[in-house]
Formats: C-alpha cells, sequence, structure tokens
C-alpha cells in the first residue's frame, strides 16, 4: 500500500498505527473508558486486576480510565497549540521572506530575541503571572513555539524566493499575498509537514513537562503529565504507577517520530559515505 | 621501467554500470588506451561520460555499482584486487581532474598541502621530495608566484589558477593516466585556452594516457588522438579524431559535428533598415552595494530583431537585463519603452508596461514553479493580463503549447516529468502568452544539450519570423551570436566595448577584446589550438 | 577576523539586554494586573494598594526596570517576596549545584555523543548506524521524567545502587556528590546525548557529500585519512555549534531533573517560584538561565568563527 505515492516502511507503518489508535482512544473517550475520569472506585494504587486492567492511581481512581482520558487532554492541547503555532509562524515566515528588508529586519530580531531564551525558562515567566489555565497555557505556547517554525518558514521561503519561477511571479506584476499563496506555500509544504510532527512532539512533550511541574493542565483534567506526578511517589514503593502515563506520552513521541523519519528519508539521498569504494 | 609505446595501459572491457534502482547507467562500454595517447569521450548530459571516467578509477558515486567488465591497468585487473589494491592504484597510477576545481579542493587546507599529500600519503617521496617537485609543477603549470602559491587557500585563488592547481595535484605521483573530467567547461573561453594548452603540454611532455571527458567536440578535438561519441551510456561511435570531425558514420555524430559546424558559420543577415526602437537603455548605470556592476550602457531593440549581449562571467550582461525590466534599479540615465521613459523601480510600472517586455531564464528547472501545471503556468500570464474566461484561457494555453512544438495535452500536467529542452518550451510559450513587444532572452540554451539547444535555437528564430518580437539575446556563447543575431554589443567589465550589425563586429578592424574573444573559441578541426598558440607566441 | 568576533560578542551583549527588557516586560508590563493576579479576587482596594505600593508597582514601569537592571549588574538580584530572604544569597549556592550536575552531564555526554555521531556517520546505512539511529530516535522521543523513574525504579528501588533523591549540601565531598547525583546525571545524559548524537551525525554527513571528498577518495587515501584529514576539519564547525546548542538545551533540562529528584538547583527554585508567583525569584532565575544561554551561544559562534578557514585567511 502507499501513501503520498510513497512505500512506508515497516516502522512508519508501526508509528502511524500508533497515532490512529491514540487518536481514536481520544475521540471516543466517554465509550471507551471503563470508569469516569474523577471518581475514586478503588483504594490507592490498588495493584492490575480485573476491576481495574493498570490499578488504581494516588487517590484510587481507576488508571486506564485516567490514561483514556488523559489522553484527549494531552493530544488535544498539544494539536492545538501546534496548529495554531503554524498559523502565526509561517505567515509571519513567509512575509519576512517576500515582504521586503524592512519587514525582514523587524520580525528576525523579534525572533532572535525571544529566541534567545530558553522556552521552557519564557513559558515559567508567563505562566507565573498568568496562572495556568488552558487557553493562557495554549496562547502562551503556540506564541512561543511560533519563533521556531518562523525560523524555518523564512528560510524555506527564501531560498524559493530566488528562485527564477517567483521573480517572473513578480515580473509579471503579481502582488505579495499571491506570490506567498501560489508560488511559495506548495513548495514550502514538504519541509514544513515534517516539522508539523517535530515541532507536535516537541510541544506534546512540553505539555507534559509543564504539567508535571505542576505549571500546566490543571485538575480536575486527567492530563498524563500530570498523571505522572501525582504519581510519583509511588516509584519509591517499588510501583511502577507514574510509568503507565510516562510510556503513553512516549509511545505517542514514538510514533510520530517514526512517521517524520520516514518523511525525512524519502527526501534524503546517500552521502558520498556510502559510494563504492 | 621499460615505457614500450605501445603498450597498452588503461583498458576497458564490457563495463557496465547500474544505479541502485536498476537503471543502467553504463551499458558494455570498451576502450583501449596506450601510452602517450589521449581519448576524448564525448556526449551530451547523462550520456555516461562522468560514470565511464570514474570507472576507470574503480570508483561509484553514492548510488551507483559497477556490475560488469574488466577495468585492466597495465594488464591488471583492478576490479578483483582488495580494497586496499584499488586504493593503491588510485593517484598513483590513475588521476582524476575534476570539472569544478573550486568544489573539489578541501576548503581547510592549505593547496600545497593539498597537493603533496598523495605521495607522502602513498609512501612514494617524503614531504621535502614532494614540495620539489609540487613547486616544478606550478612553474610548469605558469603559475603566479609558484614559490609562495602552494601557500595559499584555495578560497585565495581564481578558477583557473584553481583549475592548474588541480592538474598539480593529480600530477603529483607522476601518473600513468589522468582522467580528465570536463576540465575546462567551468572557465571562461580566454581562459579555457590557457588551461587547454596547458594541460595538452602536460600530457605530452610526461608521456602520459588520458581520458578526456567533454560535451564540446571542438575541445576534445584539439587534444584527443581518438574520440568515442557516447549516447544513454552506450557507444555510438569509436574512431581517428580526424575522422570522426570529417566523416562521421553514425547519423548521431553526424548531426553533433554539423550543429557545432553552424556555430562556425555567420547565418545571419543584417537587417538594412531598423525599425523604431521598442525598448531603449540610455546612459543606464547598475550597482550592488558598491559595485558597479553595469556603466553608462546605451543599448536599443526593435521588433522583428535580435540584438545580442555577449561577453564572459561578470561582465555585467545579465545586470543589464536585471536593469531594464527594472529588477536592478539603474542609478544613472533611462529605460524607455515605446518612447516613453519607465519608472525606475518594478512596483511603479504597470501591467501593460510589465506585458510587453518578457524574460526568458537560462535554467528551465528553477524558472518552471514545480507545483503547478503547465496549464497553470501558461495560463496565468493570459488571465492576469487580459482578464479572459476560463475557456479562452484553455484554447489560449493549447494553442500556445502548438506554437512552441508541444502537444496540447501537456496542461495538466507537471513541469518537472519534462526533458530540459521541453522545459525551455514551456518558458517560451509563458512568455509568448503575454503577447510581448521584446523577450530579453538570458542565456536560453547555455543549460542544455548540443541538439536540444539548436532546436530552441531554430524555435526562436521562427517565432520571430512569424510573431515579429524582438529578442535582447544574452550570451557568452560567439557561436550563437553568429548563428541568430541582427545586432551585437560586445561587454567587458559593465561597459560595452563594441556595438552594432553582427557582421561589422566580426570583421576586421576588431576591438583588440573582440578578438582575443573571437580567436579563443575552439573551431571544428584539430590543428586549431596549436595555430592559436602559435599566432600568440 | 578579530573584528568578526569582536561584533558578535558585542550582538551577544546587546541581547543580553534586550532579554532582560523582554524578561521584564514579560512579569510586569503585560496587561492584567500583577497585585491582583496574586491577592486573588477577593482583595480589597486598600490591601491591593499597600501591596502595590510595597512592590514598588506604583511607580512607572521604566523606572523599575532601570533600577532592577542596574541592581542586577551589581549583583543584586532583589528580595524573595514570600520570605523576604535576599535571592543572590539563596541563589549562588544554587546556582554551584546546577552548574555542577550539567557540568557533570556534560563531560559524559558531549565525548561520547559527538563520537558516537561521527562513527553513525561514517558508517551510514550499516547496522551500527541504524543500531544507534532507532535508539536515540527512541530516546529523543520520551519525555525526561520517564526515563528518571526507570532509573529509579531499577536502580535505586529494587537494586539499591544509587539513592532516589539527591540531596547535596556544601560538606559533601566530591566523590560522594558524584555518587549521589548519577542517577539525575545519567537522565541528563541520556536526554542530550541522543539529541547532539544524531545532529553530529547529519552535519557529518553533509561533509561527506561534498565533491572535496570524493575527490579525496580518488587520491587514493584511505578511509581513515580521509575522515581524519578531510572531513573533521570542516565538520569542527558545525559540531561545536551542535555541542553548544545542546549545552544550552541541557541548561533547560535540569530544570524538570532537579524537580524528579528534589535537587537543591535553581531549577528547583525557579518552579517553586512559578508556583508561588514570586516574581523576584522568576525574574532573577530567568535572567539566570537566558544569560547562559545567550553566553554558550556567543561563546559557540566565536569558536566557529576561529575555525572558519575563509575567515581565518581573508584573501
Amino acid at each position: 500500500m502507499k501513501l503520498f505515492g510513497y512505500k512506508p516502511t515497516s516502522t512508519a507503518w508501526l508509528g502511524l498505527a500508533i497515532i490512529t489508535v491514540f487518536i481514536l482512544v481520544a475521540v471516543f473517550a466517554d465509550v471507551i473508558a471503563p470508569y469516569s475520569e474523577s471518581e475514586s472506585v478503588g483504594q490507592t494504587w490498588d495493584d492490575p486486576s480485573w476491576d481495574f486492567l493498570l490499578g488504581t492511581d494516588n487517590i484510587g481512581r481507576d488508571m486506564l480510565s485516567r490514561l483514556i482520558y488523559g489522553a484527549r487532554m494531552t493530544i488535544g492541547v498539544a494539536l492545538v497549540t501546534t496548529v495554531l503555532s503554524f498559523l502565526i509562524g509561517t505567515t509571519t515566515g513567509f512575509l519576512a521572506a517576500v515582504g521586503g528588508t524592512v519587514i525582514d529586519q523587524v520580525l528576525s530580531r523579534i525572533v532572535d530575541v525571544m529566541l534567545s531564551i530558553p522556552l521552557l525558562i519564557f513559558a515559567l515567566i508567563i505562566l507565573s503571572v498568568f496562572g495556568s489555565s488552558i487557553m493562557t497555557l495554549i496562547l502562551t505556547l503556540a506564541v512561543l513555539d511560533s519563533t521556531r517554525v518562523f525560523r524555518l518558514a523564512r528560510a524555506v521561503a527564501t531560498n524559493l524566493v530566488v528562485m527564477e519561477y517567483v521573480e517572473a511571479a513578480r515580473l509579471r506584476g503579481e502582488g505579495l499575498w499571491w506570490i506567498m499563496r501560489r508560488e511559495i506555500l506548495p513548495n514550502a509544504l514538504p519541509p514544513m509537514i515534517s516539522e508539523f510532527g517535530l515541532r507536535f512532539c516537541f510541544n506534546f512533550l512540553f505539555v507534559a513537562s509543564l504539567s508535571f511541574l505542576g505549571l500546566g493542565i490543571q485538575p480536575p483534567y486527567a492530563d498524563w503529565g500530570g498523571m505522572v506526578r501525582d504519581n510519583g511517589k509511588a516509584i519509591s514503593f517499588g510501583l511502577p504507577a507514574p510509568l503507565w502515563p510516562a510510556l503513553a506520552i512516549a509511545m505517542m513521541t514514538v510514533g510520530v517520530n517514526l512517521v517524520v523519519d520516514w518523511i525525512l528519508s524519502i527526501n534524503s539521498r546517500p552521502s558520498g559515505a556510502s559510494a563504492e569504494m | 621501467m621499460t615505457r614500450d609505446l605501445n603498450e597498452t595501459i588503461l583498458k576497458l572491457t564490457d563495463l557496465r554500470v547500474e544505479a541502485l534502482s536498476g537503471a543502467v547507467l553504463v551499458d558494455n562500454v570498451s576502450l583501449e588506451l596506450k601510452r602517450g595517447e589521449v581519448m576524448g569521450l564525448i556526449g551530451e548530459s547523462g550520456a555516461g561520460k562522468s560514470t565511464i571516467g570514474l570507472a576507470s578509477m574503480v570508483y561509484a558515486r553514492a548510488g551507483c555499482r559497477i556490475t560488469g567488465g574488466k577495468v585492466e591497468i597495465q594488464g591488471e585487473d583492478v576490479r578483483t584486487l582488495d580494497a586496499e589494491g584499488r586504493r593503491e592504484r588510485r593517484g598513483q597510477r590513475i588521476a582524476y581532474i575534476a570539472q569544478s576545481a573550486a568544489a573539489s579542493f578541501n576548503p581547510a587546507h592549505r593547496l600545497m598541502d593539498q597537493v603533496t599529500e598523495m605521495p607522502i600519503s602513498h609512501g612514494l617521496m617524503t614531504e621535502a621530495e614532494a614540495q620539489a617537485w609540487a613547486l616544478e609543477l606550478f612553474r610548469a603549470l605558469d603559475l603566479p608566484n609558484p614559490d609562495t602559491f602552494g601557500d595559499r587557500y584555495p578560497h585565495q585563488v581564481s578558477g583557473g589558477q584553481l583549475q592548474r592547481a588541480m592538474a598539480a595535484m593529480a600530477m603529483s605521483c607522476r601518473p600513468d593516466i589522468l582522467v580528465l573530467d570536463e576540465p575546462t567547461t567551468a572557465l571562461d573561453v580566454t581562459t579555457q585556452i590557457e588551461v587547454l594548452a596547458l594541460l595538452k603540454k602536460l600530457i605530452r611532455d610526461y608521456n602520459m594516457a588520458a581520458l578526456y571527458i567533454s560535451h564540446d567536440l571542438a575541445v576534445v578535438a584539439q587534444v584527443a588522438d581518438r574520440v568515442m561519441v557516447l549516447r544513454h551510456g552506450k557507444m555510438v561511435e569509436v574512431g581517428e579524431t580526424g575522422q570522426i570531425l570529417l566523416e562521421p558514420h553514425m547519423d548521431y555524430t553526424k548531426a553533433l559535428v554539423a550543429e557545432r559546424k553552424a556555430a562556425d558559420k555567420l547565418a545571419m543577415a543584417t537587417t538594412t533598415t531598423r525599425e523604431k526602437p521598442v525598448l531603449e537603455g540610455l546612459d543606464v548605470t547598475g550597482i550592488y552595494g558598491t559595485f558597479k556592476a553595469v556603466k553608462h550602457v546605451s543599448i536599443a531593440v526593435a521588433r522583428g530583431e535580435t540584438v545580442a549581449v555577449v561577453g564572459e562571467s561578470g561582465s555585467g550582461k545579465s545586470s543589464l537585463a536585471r536593469l531594464l525590466v527594472g529588477l536592478l534599479p539603474c542609478v544613472t540615465g533611462e529605460v524607455k519603452l515605446h518612447g516613453e521613459v519607465l519608472p525606475p523601480s518594478l512596483k511603479n510600472r504597470d501591467r501593460d508596461t510589465l506585458r510587453k517586455v518578457q524574460l526568458i531564464y537560462q535554467q528551465p528547472d528553477v524558472a518552471l514553479n514545480p507545483r503547478q501545471t503547465i496549464g497553470e503556468i501558461i495560463g496565468r500570464p493570459v488571465e492576469f493580463y487580459f482578464n479572459r474566461s476560463p475557456a479562452e484561457v484553455k484554447a489560449r494555453v493549447a494553442e500556445l503549447l502548438r506554437l512552441v512544438g508541444l502537444p496540447e495535452d501537456y496542461a495538466g500536467r507537471l513541469s518537472t516529468a519534462l526533458s530540459g529542452g521541453q522545459k525551455q518550451r514551456i518558458c517560451i510559450a509563458r512568455a509568448l502568452a503575454a503577447e510581448p513587444d521584446i523577450i530579453i532572452c538570458d542565456e536560453p540554451t547555455s543549460a542544455l544539450d548540443q541538439l536540444v539547444a539548436d532546436e530552441i535555437l531554430k524555435l526562436l528564430k521562427q517565432l520571430q519570423d512569424t510573431l515579429g518580437v524582438g529578442y535582447l539575446f544574452i550570451t557568452h556563447d560567439l557561436g550563437i551570436v553568429r548563428r541568430i543575431a541582427h545586432r551585437t554589443a560586445v561587454m567587458l567589465q559593465g561597459e560595452i566595448i563594441a556595438q552594432g550589425p553582427t557582421a561589422d563586429i566580426f570583421a576586421p578592424p576588431f576591438h583588440p577584446y573582440t578578438e582575443k574573444l573571437l580567436s579563443s573559441v575552439p573551431e571544428m578541426r584539430t590543428d586549431w589550438l596549436d595555430e592559436v598558440l602559435a599566432k600568440r607566441g | 577576523m578579530l573584528k568578526t568576533i569582536a561584533v558578535r560578542i558585542v550582538l551577544g551583549i546587546i541581547t543580553l539586554w534586550a532579554v532582560s527588557v523582554l524578561i521584564f516586560a514579560a512579569t510586569e508590563v503585560l496587561p492584567g494586573d500583577v497585585a491582583s493576579a496574586i491577592l486573588g479576587q477577593g482583595a480589597t482596594p486598600e490591601t491591593l494598594a499597600v501591596f502595590r505600593h510595597e512592590l514598588g508597582l506604583d511607580r512607572p514601569a521604566y523606572v523599575r526596570y532601570l533600577e532592577w537592571f542596574f541592581n542586577a549588574l551589581h549583583g543584586d538580584l532583589g528580595i524573595a517576596m514570600t520570605n523576604k530572604r535576599v535571592i543572590v544569597e539563596v541563589i549562588a549556592p544554587r546556582f554551584m549545584n546546577t552548574l555542577f550536575l550539567a557540568g557533570y552531564a556534560a563531560l559524559i555526554a558531549v565525548p561520547t555523543s559527538v563520537v558516537l555521531g561521527i562513527i553513525a556517520a561514517i558508517n551510514e546505512g550499516k547496522f551500527i548506524d541504524r543500531f544507534v539511529n532507532i535508539i536515540s530516535l527512541m530516546t529523543i522521543s520520551v519525555p525526561e521524567f520517564f526515563i528518571a523513574y526507570v532509573l529509579i525504579l531499577y536502580l535505586a528501588v529494587q537494586f539499591e545502587i544509587f539513592p532516589s533523591l539527591s540531596t547535596v549540601f556544601p560538606e559533601m565531598g566530591f566523590v560522594e556528590k558524584i555518587y549521589t547525583t548519577a542517577l539525575p546525571a545519567f537522565t541528563l545524559t541520556m536526554l542530550v546525548m541522543a539529541h547532539m548524537l544524531r545532529m553530529t551525525r547529519t552535519s557529518v554527513l553533509s561533509i561527506m557529500s561534498q565533491p572535496y571528498i570524493e575527490m579525496a577518495f580518488l587520491k587514493g587515501l584511505t578511509r581513515s585519512q580521509v575522515i581524519v584529514r578531510h572531513a573533521l576539519p570542516n565538520a569542527a564547525a558545525p559540531i561545536i555549534s551542535v555541542i553548544a546548542l545542546n549545552l544550552a538545551y541541557l541548561i533547560v533540562g535540569v530544570v524538570v531533573i532537579e524537580v524528579v529528584f528534589v535537587y537543591p538547583g535553581v531549577g528547583q527554585f525557579m518552579v517553586d517560584g512559578v508556583t508561588k508567583r514570586d516574581l523576584p525569584v522568576v525574574q532573577a532565575c530567568g535572567l539566570i538561565f537566558a544569560g547562559a544561554f545567550v553566553g554558550l551561544n556567543t561563546i559557540a559562534d566565536v569558536l566557529a568563527i576561529m575555525v572558519n578557514p575563509r575567515l581565518r585567511h581573508p584573501r
């Protein structure tokens, strides 16, 4: 079977399968989950049993049900953040590449300064002022993350702007918007798609880390990072409770990365290192 | 070692090279090379010439494999040797000179270290011996300040010097065989002749055998004793150079020779009555930063005529084109269209002005958006300038495709699947879609293979006859100028040093630079180089 | 070249200044009133006014910025809002701890990953390359606390080789400190190693596809000669920036790791500050992290300029 005209590798299929399952779980959480998200149904850290397939958490809620509901929150927030970040980053990045020196300089210098503060640190500073509602979380992360997207979009577009077909469009008298939409965007898509996967992974891990620090998605919503935090103490009793949500996070990112790796390998050619000597 | 003159030094038998994808790059090619002999490998891009050159060193690029045949150096099949054995032959017995010296030198090391690296690492010479030999080579190759030349880094010397330094590097182990892969193609004509003469002398003086790879028959004719013509990885014809030039047997070779010979003759009748100029540049100057690319140049093109601007790289001929269309603002003078002064910047020119002057580029690959269909590419100017309905646009696209000799059903395809020549036809169709008065052609054929380029030139000529469009034709190739230009301007360092009807430019009295340029273009006879060198003393 | 370096350093200083403005602006000028955000909805206007005065919030923003900036230049980072302690005194020993942990991890991670990256690159497509590629892909994909908890579960709880909490104090001996901080250091190492390795591999590969490498092979040099003499000198600049980038990444990674292992560093201090909304603490920690980040990037760029032959030997 082929996808976008290419045959996925076995690892790419594995990645696609993981992503599909996780997204289905997130969408149909209400139907699949055996218990509710927030109800205590057992004791603290019950062992896995037929009633609770993965045991219970620190206040006796069913671990599996919380994982299922957590998929919705964790994946959802990361996805919305990434989409928003790409909308901002791609538009500004293309504008910087096409719109002339002044626009480019202003945008690039702002981004340079924003990039010289590590993302996590910047996010912590802003969250300390605004607190962590889901809206602030998404907006903050999207704006911060868009600086990275801006960099790539600008670089890709700058390489395309010097192409003679873009010059031909200029000579014809086409406007900026037309050039960005019809000449640049279609050619910028392939590198941007694999970057979308990478940025999603990054944002996904980032949201999880913030929640783990207690600064991300707030209770009562179940989310995987927060679940690791809640159950962290179990580890010193030798119980694997925090590993379940951590494993879920890991599987999701591994899945996306496997697919991204495949997309990247489509366009890469062998280097001189593999020549016949 | 006894140096038997009839000794076969390199022998390829039924050589076969395949890409990992399965495509056959070189298909059962055999050749034999004696000491002191030079064989020219001729062919268009994709003919497998470079692959054969590398394969004779038992080297295949990433993604390729040598799948069959023998590579014998002095009777020893190198393909059967282990990696260590092959490595020892490379550089020591057979050395390589690449097309792009700038890319083939390591930017991190001094030239001397790179030239002496081979004999030292092969254990042939001590460092002092290798350096002494390198100095001798630098002198033999006429490099400036040979004693200190080796202290420089690759980016500190010019292209022609670097190409000669690479020859010195190849010679550093006194190999028996040289593989020269388009060694002068990246150079200007006036530089090419010097490097060519030096390479020829080197091969003769050190009594080596050589494979000389080139796409230009006239260049090969000057150095090769025998020529092999290749196409799609297969041998077409092998013969003495004189025979190939004068009486080729195969049709393909005949076409190549005929095309190349056409460039030597003046074909264009100079129009006597000039129409009123349509596009004029009057005393225009253009600068990049502080560099004056174009200095006080005046030029004019009328409908129905072809004006050639000829010059070497860096002469400012492309900048002149950019200046006229408004991509490079002029700091002195003015650009006029139908007698009206145009705003200097592109942004302030109106649609109809833009429509009347179109541009065709050198690289058709990057001049067409790979994500748009051919119908969109050609249809956009029709829609943009003339506001036609979709049905009308479609009909016009079909008409334009017919005009440039392509099937109508190409409209639905992407340009990426087309060949270089077909792409250039699309570019021409796009320019024609605007129904322009003047088309500026910026080296439209130099990225194309010889025979394809010939067809494009014919198409341009034919379109001029039927549509009456005027061309400003920018080129470095005097052969093209002779064939198509009514008028010619010669550019040197941003200035036009001679301008007039082509016949006058190509007849005495010459401007000294024009004469040098003219005498540097290789001609299709074997004694041309020696003759020129003798003349120049 | 000296001029290029000087320009880069000045640029670094300007960036640092711009960063300080941004940090200050983010915490104090952004829309929304800090005082009511901190005291919550129930605060009376009187308490708000008192609180604002106490924080100096009733003065114009630029005055407060200049005061904060010049104090910071003198090493005075202000006083914590929650417990009224002088921030510098609290932060200094913690900063040393963070540096210790980051340096510990870097010492293991940098040489290992650069060497492994080069090995993977020159064996492109072979087993070792694919193996390293898959393993590093897995490690990149995994959140830092996952690695941390797995290490704790096996190395601390089940086999009791290392302590699960990395409580260090100034009187501790060097060897003991190395032992106590082993688990966080390993976690950090794994975290940056995968990134650094993959990036090193990519940059060496891009060098290996240059024509002068093909030329070197055609000169009949051995594989190791080609790599040592022709590939590595040119790979130096990209590898240096890879290292710098990842050291900067390491500094950020420290934050989460410190929280997991309850390690007394700046990262944990900052997270505490954010939770308690102690703005002066957040500002101070932010400034320190950003300063280290900018500093590392500047050093990397300067080194990259110094190894570039075109800049070292101008025409």
